[in-house]
């Protein structure tokens, strides 16, 4: 059997989900977090049932790629269980009509129902589930009230089929909920005053850069905190064992690869670039504490609801770049990992804004791993040079759009996006998705850091890197300025950005050279993660456009810098 | 007196009387609640013709001046 989780946007169809099924998925307070289809599995009377979390749809006529997704799924269900927005009936029931006529068994979960009632909704259960003729079951999806008995209830899902046409339908939706829905008269509340602040002009401008830049202040307190207070001291007790083990193994081939050089006589974490010296000190201490930092923030603001109002007052600006405000919540997310930040352009309506996102997201937007790498290394020289590293890309993101939103045909749809109201995040909740992120950090980014450091390890030994200098030559040295051997972070680049920059730190560049390594590192190819996504959802034609314009202005880039600086 | 949604004025109160537009557009601004006869409220415009921000029973939406321009309403007293 399969149960299909379906609804409005930004319902809690994610939490349902895993609730229902153990298998978490990432769930926010803004319409789109799920732009894909998500499958699991859960008991049944004993048997086993899947469960598939569908992106949000307001009506079955999709308006974008997301919704398109919705309504493929459909056809596959056996069961829909219909995740509505208590505080928010009458919109919620036209979908539930749309479903209705679909023929499919359905069960109705009320959910936020505790947030209804505290606002002054009260909305007779029992009326709602005659009318509609389908169980009907009030929920509160993050404590999981009200979960079990939308279970025991399931077999009770009812299917009947009529045709309305579109005016029927609101006509029904109105009757239904003037007979089973009182609301109160009510005052706005402390939440609503604040989030109307932050989204009129006035006040919300100079309150989203207040925001940005706590958000930079608290990825890198968290970040460095834990850097000196806890990685370091960790690190500094596996030197004995690592300089054991490199007393063990002698001069040779097997210790270059594993313990790698060693610099005055002892290990440096930074230079040796041996797979168990450098290769575990890159990810765990220098690129996890800046990813568990950053998903720390990004998850709180995505959990109280505040990128929605982000996109709205970053709208004009998106709109120069060929896109609108909602393609802010890629950008965002690309600040994590482009991979997520990619999926996340589903959200925008046509293929014209999705091609300028994606591509400004792998050009100008670097990922938590290779900002963290590049805080390392360029931040010894102070905050003038990472604000040159990061205002390059800035300048370049906005010029790079301007360009696209001029050359590509096409006209910008206008953006249309419900804000919704800011919740308080449960900790609990955001401490899973907290974990999960950096979850993905562990089992996704480690072993790629591990493998990118024993082939250049290998590279070396093989002296291939002195052949790939060679031909790289004369656009590395005479282009960009930098020594050959900076030909191998490239290469490397391609697997893993993080650890391209961990390359450049044994080659003694100075700072000009690290600005410009960086900011080339930044923008010339995405990881091969990023690139296997943009494949899937530019397809092939447009990836090698995409990619042309990245290996491009990387070179124009990185030889302006290279005259300037 | 009908005027569009962009010439409402900043927190006022309006009825929405007509949606203007083809039936595309009509069925994507109704699926999000804003319905003939319902309350609409103006919470804020940005400034450069940027979206403006609407209130419909207690929700809030972000629309494009364009579409804005396209949903006619009468003010309504407080």
């Amino acid at each position: 059997m399969k149960i299909l989780l379906m609804g409005n946007p930004n319902v809690g169809k994610s939490v349902f989900f895993s609730r229902l099924t153990g298998t978490n998925v990432i769930a926010s307070n803004y319409p789109g977090t799920t732009v894909g289809f998500t499958r699991g599995k859960m008991k049944l009377d004993g048997q086993v049932a899947e469960v598939i979390d569908v992106p949000g749809t307001y009506t079955l006529e999709p308006t974008c790629r997301a919704e398109e997704v919705a309504v493929e799924m459909l056809k596959e269900g056996d069961v829909i269980i219909q995740v509505v927005d208590a505080t928010n009936l009458e919109r919620n029931l036209y979908l539930t009509l749309q479903l209705l006529e679909k023929g499919k068994p359905l069960i109705v979960a009320l959910n936020l129902w505790d947030e209804a009632k505290h606002i002054g909704i009260d909305i007779d259960v029992k009326r709602l589930e005659k009318l509609l003729e389908v169980p009907v079951v009030p929920t509160v999806a993050i404590t999981g009230e009200g979960i079990k008995e939308l279970v025991l209830r399931l077999t009770e899902a009812r299917a009947h089929a009529f045709e309305r046409t579109d005016a029927e339908r609101w006509k029904e939706v109105g009757r239904i909920s003037s007979e089973v829905q009182c609301v109160a008269h009510r005052h706005h509340t402390l939440l609503e005053r604040l989030g109307d602040l932050t989204i009129k002009p006035r006040t919300g401008i100079p309150l989203s850069i207040l925001v940005l830049y706590l958000v930079f202040k608290v990825v890198r307190l968290v970040g460095e905190g834990l850097i000196t207070y806890l990685l370091n001291p960790l690190f500094n007790l596996y030197t004995p064992l690592a300089m054991r083990l490199s007393a063990l193994l002698g001069p040779g081939v097997v210790h270059d690869i594993l313990i790698g050089h060693l610099i005055a006589g002892k290990i440096d974490y930074a230079q040796s670039m041996g797979l168990l010296t450098t290769g575990l000190y890159v990810p765990f201490a220098m690129v996890l504490p800046y990813v568990f930092a950053f998903y720390l923030t990004l998850s709180f603001l995505e959990d109280v609801g505040y990128l929605p109002r982000l996109a709205v007052l970053m709208d004009n600006i998106m709109h120069r770049l060929g896109m609108h405000g909602s393609a802010i919540i890629p950008m965002f997310l690309g600040f994590g990992c482009n991979v997520p930040g990619v999926l996340a352009t589903r959200v925008l309506e046509t293929r014209r804004q999705r091609f300028i996102a994606a591509t400004l997201l792998s050009i100008a937007v670097p990922c938590s791993a290779l900002l963290a790498m590049i805080m390392g290394l360029v931040g010894r020289y102070g905050p003038r040079a990472l604000g040159m590293v990061f205002g390059t890309l800035f300048v370049v993101w906005l010029i790079l759009g301007f360009l696209l939103d001029r050359i590509l045909k096409g006209e910008s749809p206008e953006i249309f996006l419900e804000i919704p109201p800011y919740r308080t995040p449960y900790l609990g909740a955001l401490l899973k998705k907290l974990w999960m992120r950096v979850r993905w950090f562990l089992t996704e980014g480690v072993p790629y850091v591990l493998l990118g450091v024993l082939i250049i390890n290998v590279f070396y030994v093989l002296g291939v890197v002195d052949a790939i200098a060679g031909i790289a030559a004369p656009v590395v040295v005479g282009i960009l300025g930098l020594p050959g051997e900076a030909a191998i972070a490239l290469i490397a680049g391609f697997l893993r950005k993080d650890v391209a920059v961990g390359m450049l730190l044994p080659l003694g560049l100075n700072m000009k050279q690290l600005i410009i390594a960086s900011v080339v590192l930044s923008m010339y190819f995405p990881c091969v993660a990023t690139f296997a996504v943009l494949v899937r959802e530019l397809g092939i034609k447009d990836m090698a456009k995409s990619a042309g314009i990245m290996i491009c202005s990387a070179i124009l880039v990185g030889g302006l810098l290279n005259l300037i600086l | 007196m009908e005027i569009s949604l962009t010439d409402l004025g900043m927190g006022k109160l309006a009825i929405i009387k007509r949606i203007e537009g083809g039936h595309g557009f009509q069925r994507r601004i109704t699926s999000m609640g804003m319905r003939v006869g319902k309350e609409v409220r103006k919470v804020t415009a940005q400034p450069l013709r940027g979206p403006i921000v609407v209130e419909v029973e207690g929700c809030r939406t972000a629309l494009g001046r364009g579409m804005a321009a396209k949903i006619i309403v009468e003010e309504a007293p407080e």
